[in-house]
């Protein structure tokens, strides 16, 4: 696991993305019992970019997001064929430490989560759990990662209150501070402004767009203009299948596909 | 936290005033190229028009990647505006090359000997777009809607300029063909006008979210 994310593959020429690769999805193909929920999927990511997944209820985004990180291995008589890799080396390969990956690769969801303790903690949750113990440490991470979320000045003089009396927006914030502190290398997002409110979600693609600074983004969104507006890729399934794969402004000026046309314009999904 | 979409729309709105600096200063150099029989400045006015093209495609592509992002409300209006005035100010291009090339080809044959009242045409011409541009980087509607009724002025002369050439290529017959490039020269600054009211009605919109084309 320790050389999990060391090599920076190139992507060759005529293969799907123009950014350094990080992430690679090779013919997987993902079933829940004897349903196949993801058909064949290969499709490369590029490094310290936002990538959209788009598609309708059921089409697998959110599926082949939780690949990422083996949220799935959750469930049961989920097989998975094919590769999904990171950094070159397989993520499912059998001497992959989960928990190592899991901190590689944070998550964000929907609905936020924090934990019922003080904002604080939530932060620093995760860097305890990896054994960070030096106070002065933690402090000065909880309060870079706080920062990082756009948080800090909102809430640095009540890090020690409870975090569920935050609103939704901040709450949701607070998740991206606690998903950041560990320092991932990449991070999922599945529908992470879709409980909010228009300021809130603004904030959200605002802090997405300052984190790819430092941070490889999958996001999982219903909203159009939200892929447009964040997103400098985006992949768009159907039915478990990869329709099409492009830079975002290509995919909603110009789609290659009529299918991938429809459902931007809204005539179906 | 930087606020990415307000910045795309400022970068936008930049994007343009530069367009339209170029395209005031074409204005400029294709009215003195004319009055001063500048053959030089008239070239120049020609390589501008390159820059200026340049610029409405650029612009229209941060349009439409702009529009892609659903802007709402006044970021809507502007987005659309700004599409509309660059064309505009890519017409005012074009129109200040055409008067440079009659300048050049007046510049090469002896004056005629007519009073015209074009000196006082071009400025009111250049007035009304640099007044437009003003109305628009100031979000001034009142400004806007008082740049307007000058256009009516600029037709009057043209027309009036339109009957001295005629009758006087009916009497000095050969001299026609360095009438037909003052008619010309006439008709493009009358043109340039008509741009410039043009820009002036997209800023009312803007900032009043009312369409007043064609109620005047």
């Amino acid at each position: 696991m320790a050389e999990l994310f060391m090599p920076k593959l190139n992507v060759p020429e005529g293969k799907n993305s123009e950014h350094t690769a990080l992430i690679e999805f090779a013919d997987l193909s993902l079933y829940y019992g004897a349903s196949k929920a993801l058909k064949n999927i290969s499709l490369t990511l590029g490094e310290k970019v936002v990538t959209a997944f788009i598609g309708p209820s059921g089409c697998g985004k959110s599926t082949l997001l939780r690949c990422l990180n083996r949220m799935n291995d959750l469930i049961d008589n989920v097989r998975i064929e094919g590769a999904c890799k990171i950094g070159g080396h397989d993520i499912y390969a059998k001497d992959v430490d989960v928990i190592e990956l899991r901190k590689r690769v944070g998550m964000v969801f929907q609905k936020s989560n924090p934990f019922p303790k003080s904002i604080y903690e939530n932060v620093a949750y995760g860097l305890r759990l990896h054994g960070v113990k030096n106070k002065s440490e933690l402090d000065g991470i909880v309060e870079k990662s706080l920062r990082s979320s756009a948080l800090w000045e909102e809430v640095k003089d009540r890090l020690h209150t409870s975090a569920l009396g935050l609103s939704g927006g901040q709450q949701q914030r607070l998740c991206i501070a606690r998903a950041i502190a560990i320092k991932p290398e990449i991070i999922l997002m599945d529908e992470p402004a879709s409980a909010l409110d228009p300021i809130a979600t603004a904030r959200i693609e605002d802090l997405i767009l300052d984190l790819k600074k430092e941070f490889t983004i999958v996001i999982v969104t219903h909203n159009m203009q939200q892929a447009a507006r964040i997103s400098d890729q985006t992949a768009f399934f159907y039915i478990g299948e990869l329709v099409e794969f492009g830079a975002t402004s290509k995919i909603f000026t110009n789609p290659s596909q009529k299918r991938t046309e429809d459902y931007v314009s809204g005539r179906f999904g | 936290m930087e606020n990415h979409f307000e910045a795309g729309i400022e970068n936008l709105r930049q994007k343009l005033l530069v367009m339209a600096s170029h395209a005031e200063k074409s204005v400029n150099e294709a009215v003195q190229s004319l009055m001063q029989r500048n053959h030089d400045l008239a070239l120049r006015v020609k390589a501008d028009d390159d820059v200026i093209d340049k610029y409405e495609v650029e612009i229209d592509e941060m349009a439409i990647h702009l529009l892609t992002k659903a802007p709402l409300a006044s970021n809507l209006r502007l987005v659309t505006v700004a599409m509309k005035i660059s064309q505009n100010l890519e017409r005012i291009g074009d129109e200040a090359t055409k008067i440079a090339k009659r300048s050049r080809d007046l510049a090469q044959e002896p004056p005629v000997k007519i009073n015209l009242d074009l000196p006082r045409m071009a400025n009111l011409a250049l007035a009304m777009v640099k007044d437009a541009l003003d109305s628009f980087v100031q979000k001034d509607s009142v400004a806007a809607r008082a740049i307007i009724p000058r256009d009516k002025e600029v037709d009057a002369l043209n027309k009036q300029i339109h009957q001295q050439l005629a009758q006087h290529m009916m009497e000095n017959p050969d001299t026609i063909a360095r009438c037909l490039n003052w008619i010309v020269a006439a008709k493009s600054l009358e043109r340039i006008a008509d741009h410039a009211k043009n820009i002036a009605e997209e800023v009312v919109y803007l900032c009043e979210a009312q369409d007043i084309r064609h109620s005047h």
